[in-house]
């Protein structure tokens, strides 16, 4: 127990709870992004895997991160105009067709990773890049806020103020308020002469980038390599994530780093006498409690003024 | 020789479904004036309107406007041509505000960000001009719908409408709202608007309208100007028969208790007390009819009594057993009945089929049953012959209940819920925003259900209806009930309007005359 608490308590863990969050902080965005037009981006896990693998290849040619990222994220945007060509023009499920796409880039970046780098679990054999870390001037010197703060991937910063970009995106801009009014009533949208499907495509679209980000930082940033289904689940644990965030940005951000959290001490864990097996459901029994304790909260709310329960006569 | 503004030649239009909405329908308008369109649930009003306003296509016709012919092909071309449409569901966004509403689409702006100050100034402004109050800071989904009316309209005229559609706007409004509507409609009009409105309320017609149209089955049987024809004359043309405006129905004689609801208090989520310590009964063979203007603790009576609502404070009995706490289910196996408010939520499926519709309430039953599977044989011939008694208008059982007109879907709900043969039936807005010939049929049937035995609590907002239909009448006001009158044909509309408005109130043993001794009736 007292090896636990020297854990928790330890600046390079705060460092570590940063680290891990900002994949799951940028695809929870891009859940966020979607979700608030009315469509669901259950695609994230595939596309921040696409983007990974992308990133990689792109820094190893050219030799820099900054094309890497560049073309991560543009393998962000094409993955959700799939989707969204899909789902709006084409009128397919877009669970369905995320469901596809998520298939789809867990093979076919295994595939395009034996074409450049004749092997189909790591990259090691491309020279990429990895994005510069950061030490913020003056924060540094702080003592415990310093080593838990500073020298991080510059991409860490980016996700931070990317939550406060998508609140004033999401709160401030017409875009944002057209974004807001199509996911909650889209025929009043309609009847103002907005247009439905484009406001969605614009969403799915924004949603790529961030998800775009996400992938860049697992490949550039958190690792220096791709690796076949590095993501694992970060997707989808960012869906998770979301929801419990209410679809804000401040809660999403909040919830994003409560699975930081759990992700991070899966990890620190592992240094201890405890099966690794066990160790890393964590994040993910994390995920299954937070939505039940969320779902549940949720039903007591609204179940007090309508259904009440079943009782015996 | 009046101006003509608008005019719809020969348009007909034919549904995906095969429903011919309207048939060679000319209609046309004068500018500046107040036209009604009236027609039963199903004439096709609605359509002809949103063909006006670019929601659907016509199959022929065509439309002129100011004598030139104009294609309508979307909402924004209709707004382009300054029409502009008030929907019958209102097309707001419940978490933004008023302001925010009103100029989705169209937002100012400053360097990227929404100028929001300038949107409150725009709409304050606007509903100056209009005399159309509303808080432009205030959220819609904290406001009456009264308000979220005006906001809609207030949409509208930014967007600079000059002729505005009114899609039976009455039907959601509270006398009072009501009043207040036609007055900001004749502002509108006196400012040179030019004003369309759907109703089937033939007093508000006659009130409000400058000439009236009238559509029956997809056809316009007439265009008249309304102080030429009388009321008879419309609803005859509506219908194509006198309505018996008037109901017919003997005296009741009541017998014992069914319902009582004792010392019942409820405070909402916001901490107002909606429910203030009420307390009636309603007697076999009696309808208690509730008065009183909407929002007066009514939705929450109706709510608690039948499970729809946690019960906090008080009892309730039915048949003599107390319900308080039983679910949904148990309460309606004490042979309750309920016609929900809102229909589509509450008391139809919509994509779920008519024949559906009508056996949710018993499929369970073991006589619905052959072992694991429903006995569709039986359920069929109920369906049918439910359908037929009736008269839902329609081609097959299996067609969707949300395919129906409002008067149809409402038969639906009536028709299973009076063919349980209940021993107390809530009817709640039983014919509100339905058409003549439906409403008549309810009622023909309340008087039945009475007549054989049960006891009915009528909540209306329509005070015609309360004091037609009702043997005995209670007013709710402010949560509290203010005044019973055992005998509802011996008091007048004026001196209910008193109770209701809170003017007037009884003493305490006049109301308490409401609750009838704990005899019940089993
Ligand atoms: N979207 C639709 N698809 C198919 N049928 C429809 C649709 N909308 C209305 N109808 C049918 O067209 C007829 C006219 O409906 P409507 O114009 O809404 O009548 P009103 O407004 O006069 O009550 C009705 O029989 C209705 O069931
Ligand atoms: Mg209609």
């Amino acid at each position: 127990m007292d090896n636990l608490f020297n854990i928790i308590f330890s600046t390079n863990f705060g460092y570590a709870v940063l680290r891990v969050t900002t994949p799951i902080l940028f695809a929870a965005l891009a859940a966020l992004i979607s979700d608030r037009a009315g469509v669901i981006n259950i695609s994230l896990e595939g596309t921040m895997l696409a983007a990974a693998l992308t990133g990689v290849i792109f820094s190893a040619y050219t030799g820099s991160a900054w094309v890497g990222l560049l073309f991560a994220v543009i393998a962000g945007i094409f993955m959700s105009s799939i989707l969204a060509y899909f789902s709006l023009y084409l009128k397919t499920d877009i669970i369905l067709g995320g469901i596809a796409l998520n298939l789809m880039a867990s093979g076919g970046t295994v595939f395009v990773l034996y074409l450049v780098a004749h092997d189909k679990g790591i990259s090691a054999s491309l020279a990429s890049k990895v994005l510069p870390q950061i030490e913020l001037p003056l924060i540094s010197k702080i003592p415990v806020i310093g080593p838990v703060l500073s020298n991080h991937n510059v991409m860490t910063y980016f996700s931070l103020i990317a939550v406060i970009v998508v609140y004033y995106f999401l709160y401030r801009t017409p875009l944002g308020l057209r974004i807001r009014a199509v996911g909650e009533n889209p025929d009043a949208a309609d009847s103002v002469g907005i247009s439905v499907r484009q406001i969605q495509f614009v969403s799915l679209i924004a949603s790529g980038i961030l998800a775009g980000f996400g992938g860049a930082y697992m490949s550039m940033g958190y690792v220096s390599w791709f690796s076949r289904d590095m993501t694992a689940g970060r997707g989808f644990i960012a869906l998770a994530a979301e929801a419990m965030g209410m679809a804000t940005p401040i809660g999403t951000f909040l919830a994003s780093l409560l699975f930081g959290f759990a992700d991070a001490l899966s990890n620190s864990l592992q240094s201890l006498r405890i099966p690794a097996e066990f160790v890393q459901m964590i994040p993910y029994i994390t995920t299954i409690i937070g939505l039940a304790i969320y779902a549940s909260r949720r039903t007591q709310r609204a179940g007090a003024k309508t259904v009440r329960k079943e009782v015996k006569a | 020789m009046p101006d003509e503004i608008l005019k719809m030649q020969n348009i007909t239009k034919v549904y995906p479904n095969g429903i011919v909405a309207n048939k060679g329908v000319n209609f046309s308008v004068y500018a500046g004036e107040i036209h009604a369109l009236v027609g039963e649930n199903g004439a096709g009003k609605t359509t002809l309107m949103k063909i006006l306003f670019g929601l659907e296509h016509p199959e022929e016709g065509a439309i002129y406007l100011k004598g030139e012919k104009i294609i309508i092909s979307s909402p924004q071309v209709a707004i382009r041509h300054k029409i502009g449409m008030v929907h019958q569901h209102f097309m707001l966004v419940p978490s933004l505000t008023v302001a925010e509403n009103i100029v989705l689409g169209m937002e100012p702006s400053r360097r990227g960000f929404i100028d929001i100050e300038k949107a409150i100034e725009t709409t304050e402004k606007l509903s100056e001009k209009y005399n159309l109050k509303v808080d432009a800071r205030a959220k819609i989904a904290d406001l009456p719908v009264g308000q979220r009316q005006k906001v809609e309209i207030l949409k509208a005229l930014l967007r600079g409408a000059e002729i505005l559609i009114l899609d039976e706007p009455t039907a959601v409004l509270t006398p009072q709202e009501t009043t207040e509507l036609f007055s900001e409609l004749v502002h509108l009009k006196n400012k040179g608007h030019t004003i369309i409105f759907i109703s089937h309320k033939l007093k508000e017609i006659k009130e409000i309208s400058d000439r009236v149209t009238i559509m029956r089955h997809g056809k316009n049987m007439g265009v008249y100007r309304t102080q030429d024809v009388t009321e008879e004359e419309i609803s005859r043309l509506m219908v194509g028969r006198d309505v018996v405006l008037k109901v017919q129905k003997q005296k009741n004689k009541p017998g014992d208790a069914v319902l009582h609801v004792e010392n019942l208090s409820y405070t909402d989520d916001y901490g107002k007390n909606v429910l203030k310590n009420i307390s009636f009964s309603v007697r076999r063979g009696e309808i208690l009819g509730i008065a009183g203007v909407e929002g007066n603790g009514q939705r929450e009576l109706v709510e608690i009594v039948t499970g729809l609502r946690a019960c906090q404070e008080g009892k309730i009995y039915i048949s003599g057993k107390p319900v308080n706490n039983l679910s949904i289910k148990q309460i309606r196996e004490l042979g309750t009945s309920h016609i929900p408010e809102d229909r589509m939520t509450y008391g139809v499926a919509g994509p779920a089929s008519i024949g559906e519709n009508l056996i949710s309430d018993r499929f369970y039953k073991k006589e619905f049953n052959t072992g694991l599977f429903l006995n569709l044989k039986k359920l069929n011939e109920l369906t049918a012959r439910l359908a037929k008694e009736y008269t839902v208008k329609c081609s097959t059982p299996k067609l969707a209940v949300k395919m129906l007109s409002g008067g149809n879907i409402q038969k639906v709900v009536v028709a299973r819920e009076f063919s349980s043969n209940p021993k107390l039936l809530i009817a709640d807005q039983p014919t509100r925003g339905i058409d003549v010939g439906a409403t008549e049929f309810i009622h023909k049937k309340l008087i039945e259900l009475r007549d054989g035995g049960t006891a009915i609590l009528l909540v209306s907002a329509d005070l015609n209806e309360v004091m037609e239909i009702s043997d005995s009448i209670l007013v709710m006001y402010g949560g509290e009930v203010v005044a019973y009158f055992p005998d509802a044909s011996r008091i007048t509309e004026e001196e209910l309007g008193l109770y209701m408005l809170g003017v007037k109130r009884q003493s305490a043993e006049e109301i308490g005359g409401a609750f009838y001794a704990k005899k019940h009736a089993v």
